[in-house]
């Protein structure tokens, strides 16, 4: 008779603090605000009205309107990080990996700071070097003749947005440089010899042998942009305020929730209506991550050295 | 021996305390730049008279307030007394439960039914907060500027276009100084400070309220009329200029004008050196009545839930005493008493101020009584129907007509 497989007790013990501090925190309060969400005020109290607050957001013009404003810029945002930080954090990395380049730990850990600095402090700063009061932006441009280009970036509706996407592409280039930094290291030496002897050297050993190496930790940074893009708030809120001007041309989905949760100036707050957005902000984000897991990470190629 | 000292020690301390401490108050409030003066002037001046209770002045950032507060409320940690934001705010913390009712406190009979609707019920049978102040909208100018380009202070539409126009013309100073960034600087100090001299005053606030006249009507449409015209005076990059950049701009003395509430005397007598005077909107023709909003601003009530509420109620009786309303309007001038005791101010840009109580029909503005209780949020549209009009990406016309059908949305009268 073959003895029972025993029961191992430890494996519960040691996943047992994560899981109970993470739902304690993060999955208990999430149930809690969509739970909140198929409520409302009604004539009678608090109500349950089912999927009425989404009916209401996605169905009335004005919400709608706001909503897809909201999510518009939400979207053209991301795109901003993916077509500006992460070729430049790539690319960063692709340099500061190069045996022969001097000085790159300053490098390294220069490009990283702004990434520790609060959004607060990142968000003033900007604002202070942009303004064309007192900022050194235009007389940074004036001293090598292009004074005209200058505008007063933040206050047009045209430019705010992308602005503020690229003052956070500004801080946040470190961390795809970082990761893609550590993937490159970790690419075996025999391989990148092997390939030198195949007589693939320079640009195109990066382009044929690093880059197919690194394309998980690509994907892994294009999904870490996406759920922080979709759940950025700070810098919008520090630089523009709640009201995200001008004329809600940098609203994007966190502002829009703090708004309407939270109420600004003689609004109140409805955190009914305010839980419903965040509903919808968690359901774009977990499709997001959805496709990327079960669309794109399965078929990724993976190497085992 | 000694663990026997140490436990009577112990425990006639534990004994000792609750007999002597002191009752403690905290204050919630949006008005951080007063912090000094609570702590300096008015806290001291109670306690003079009330030593049993200390009070804490803990303020927090203007713009976080409201949501702050209700979420403080809601989760029982605010404060036990609350500063009151007019109408709305304020009556909605009350229907809550999170605001006392006050009606009853001795020092209310020092108020007038006024100064006192911002913070009753509709029916004005409730009254939850203790006004404090209001504030008055006007231009402040700098003086030496006007003489050194012999520019008179305007009285009219033409004249106040006409110095803004010699202003620039002389190319010194920026004419005026506003921006559009922060947007409430164009609603506030824009649309509602000139605004009720087209409406005239009360008059139309109350028609607008009772249906009976439209934001599209010529009267309303009027104000961004002229505020499409103030975008050639503002500064350079005025779009993305904050408030306190304007701030900055004119107590530098680098702008002539500036378009202001009265609560920014105090700060602009420490910042600028050099002499300021004030002017009411100026109004269309000569000899027009003039309407300035002097609006019901600050009041401070009770938290339902505190646990000295009995405390609580002794400072607010206070509040209430003409004491308070002479230390409060001279520790801040441009705070106007509401107190029904004349106070007698110092300050000469805050005598300047409310010199125009006695020629000028006053009002508050239009957006906050009743009109704001919906959504779309109609003050919340007005900051940014206003900043857009500046800016000049939408036509005055189409502002108004936009902030009346978000009105006709929801409230009845105007269906």
């Amino acid at each position: 008779m073959a003895a029972r497989k025993p029961v191992r007790w430890h494996i519960a013990v040691f996943l047992a603090p994560a899981v109970l501090v993470y739902t304690a925190i993060m999955i208990i309060p999430l149930i809690g605000t969509l739970n909140l969400s198929l409520f409302n005020k009604g004539p009678d109290g608090v109500q349950f009205v089912g999927l009425a607050n989404f009916a209401t957001l996605f169905g009335d013009p004005r919400w709608s309107a706001s909503f897809w404003n909201a999510l518009g810029n939400n979207a053209w945002f991301f795109l901003i990080h993916m077509l500006v930080q992460n070729p430049i954090g790539i690319a960063l990395a692709a340099i500061l990996s190069t045996p022969k380049l001097r000085m790159a730990a300053f490098y390294r850990t220069a490009i990283f700071i702004p990434t520790i600095l609060s959004f607060v402090i990142v968000g003033f700063v900007w604002k202070l070097i942009l303004s064309p009061i007192w900022g050194i932006a235009p007389g940074l441009l004036d001293l090598v003749g292009l004074k005209s280009l200058f505008a007063p970036w933040l206050g047009r509706e045209e430019y705010a947005l992308t602005t503020l996407a690229l003052i956070s592409v500004w801080q946040f280039v470190g961390i795809p440089m970082m990761l893609i930094y550590a993937a490159l290291l970790s690419i075996p030496d025999e391989v990148l010899e092997a390939a030198e002897m195949d007589g693939i050297t320079g640009a195109s050993q990066f382009w044929k042998i690093k880059l197919p190496l690194i394309l998980p930790s690509i994907g892994i940074i294009s999904i870490l942009t996406f759920v922080g893009n979709f759940n950025a708030f700070d810098l919008i809120y520090v630089a523009q305020g709640a009201l995200a001007g001008p004329d809600f041309s940098t609203d994007i989905l966190g502002t829009f929730l703090y708004r309407t949760f939270f109420g600004f100036q003689l609004q109140l707050g409805d955190p009914y209506m305010g839980s419903a957005i965040a509903g919808a902000m968690f359901g774009i984000i977990l499709l997001g991550v959805c496709i990327y897991l079960f669309g794109i990470q399965t078929r990724l190629r993976r190497y085992q050295f | 021996m000694n663990k026997t000292y140490l436990t009577a020690l112990l425990t006639s301390t534990l004994l000792a305390g609750p007999a002597l401490a002191q009752t403690t108050l905290t204050i919630e409030s949006w008005r951080n730049d007063d912090l000094t003066i609570w702590q300096d002037t008015i806290i001291p001046a109670f306690n003079a008279q009330h030593p049993e209770i200390s009070v804490v002045f803990a303020p927090s950032a203007p713009a976080e307030y409201n949501a702050a507060l209700n979420s403080k409320l809601a989760a029982g940690s605010a404060g036990d007394l609350i500063t009151c934001r007019p109408f709305d705010a304020s009556l909605e913390l009350f229907n809550q439960g999170h605001l006392a009712d006050l009606t009853d406190l001795a020092g209310m009979a020092n108020f007038s039914d006024v100064a006192k609707s911002a913070w009753q019920t509709d029916d004005g049978a409730a009254t939850f907060c203790v006004p404090m102040a209001s504030v008055i909208h006007g231009f402040i100018y700098n003086a030496d500027a006007f003489a050194e380009l012999g520019i008179e202070v305007p009285a009219t539409e033409a004249e106040f276009f006409a110095a803004l126009d010699k202003i620039k013309a002389d190319g010194t100073y920026i004419p005026m100084a506003m921006g559009t960034n922060d947007q409430w600087e164009a609603a506030t100090m824009g649309y509602n400070n000139i605004g009720p001299n087209y409406w005239k005053g009360e008059e139309g606030r109350r028609a607008l309220i009772a249906g009976e006249q439209k934001l599209t009507d010529p009267q309303w449409v009027a104000p961004f009329e002229q505020l499409a015209k103030w975008k050639d005076y503002l500064g350079d990059g005025f779009e993305a200029q904050t408030y306190p950049d304007s701030q900055n701009l004119f107590t530098l003395g680098r702008a002539a004008i500036y378009p202001a509430g009265s609560w920014e005397i105090s700060g602009f007598n420490a910042q600028a050196d050099f002499k300021m005077g004030a002017f009411p909107p100026p109004v269309a023709a000569e000899g027009d009545t003039c309407y300035i909003s002097d609006h019901t601003d600050i009041a401070i009530g009770l938290n339902a839930k505190s646990p000295n509420a009995e405390a609580a109620r002794v400072f607010l009786d206070w509040v209430a005493s003409p004491e308070f309303a002479t230390l409060y309007a001279n520790a801040l001038p441009g705070f106007f008493s509401l107190n029904s005791t004349p106070v007698e101010m110092q300050d000469p840009l805050a005598q300047e101020f409310v010199s125009w109580r006695g020629k000028c029909e006053p009002t508050i503005r239009s957006t906050y009584q009743i009109l704001s209780r919906g959504t779309p949020n109609l003050e919340n549209e007005t900051w940014n129907a206003s900043a857009n009009v500046i800016r000049g990406s939408e036509t005055p016309a189409d502002a108004a007509k936009r902030l009346q059908d978000g009105l006709a949305s929801w409230y009845e009268p105007q269906k």
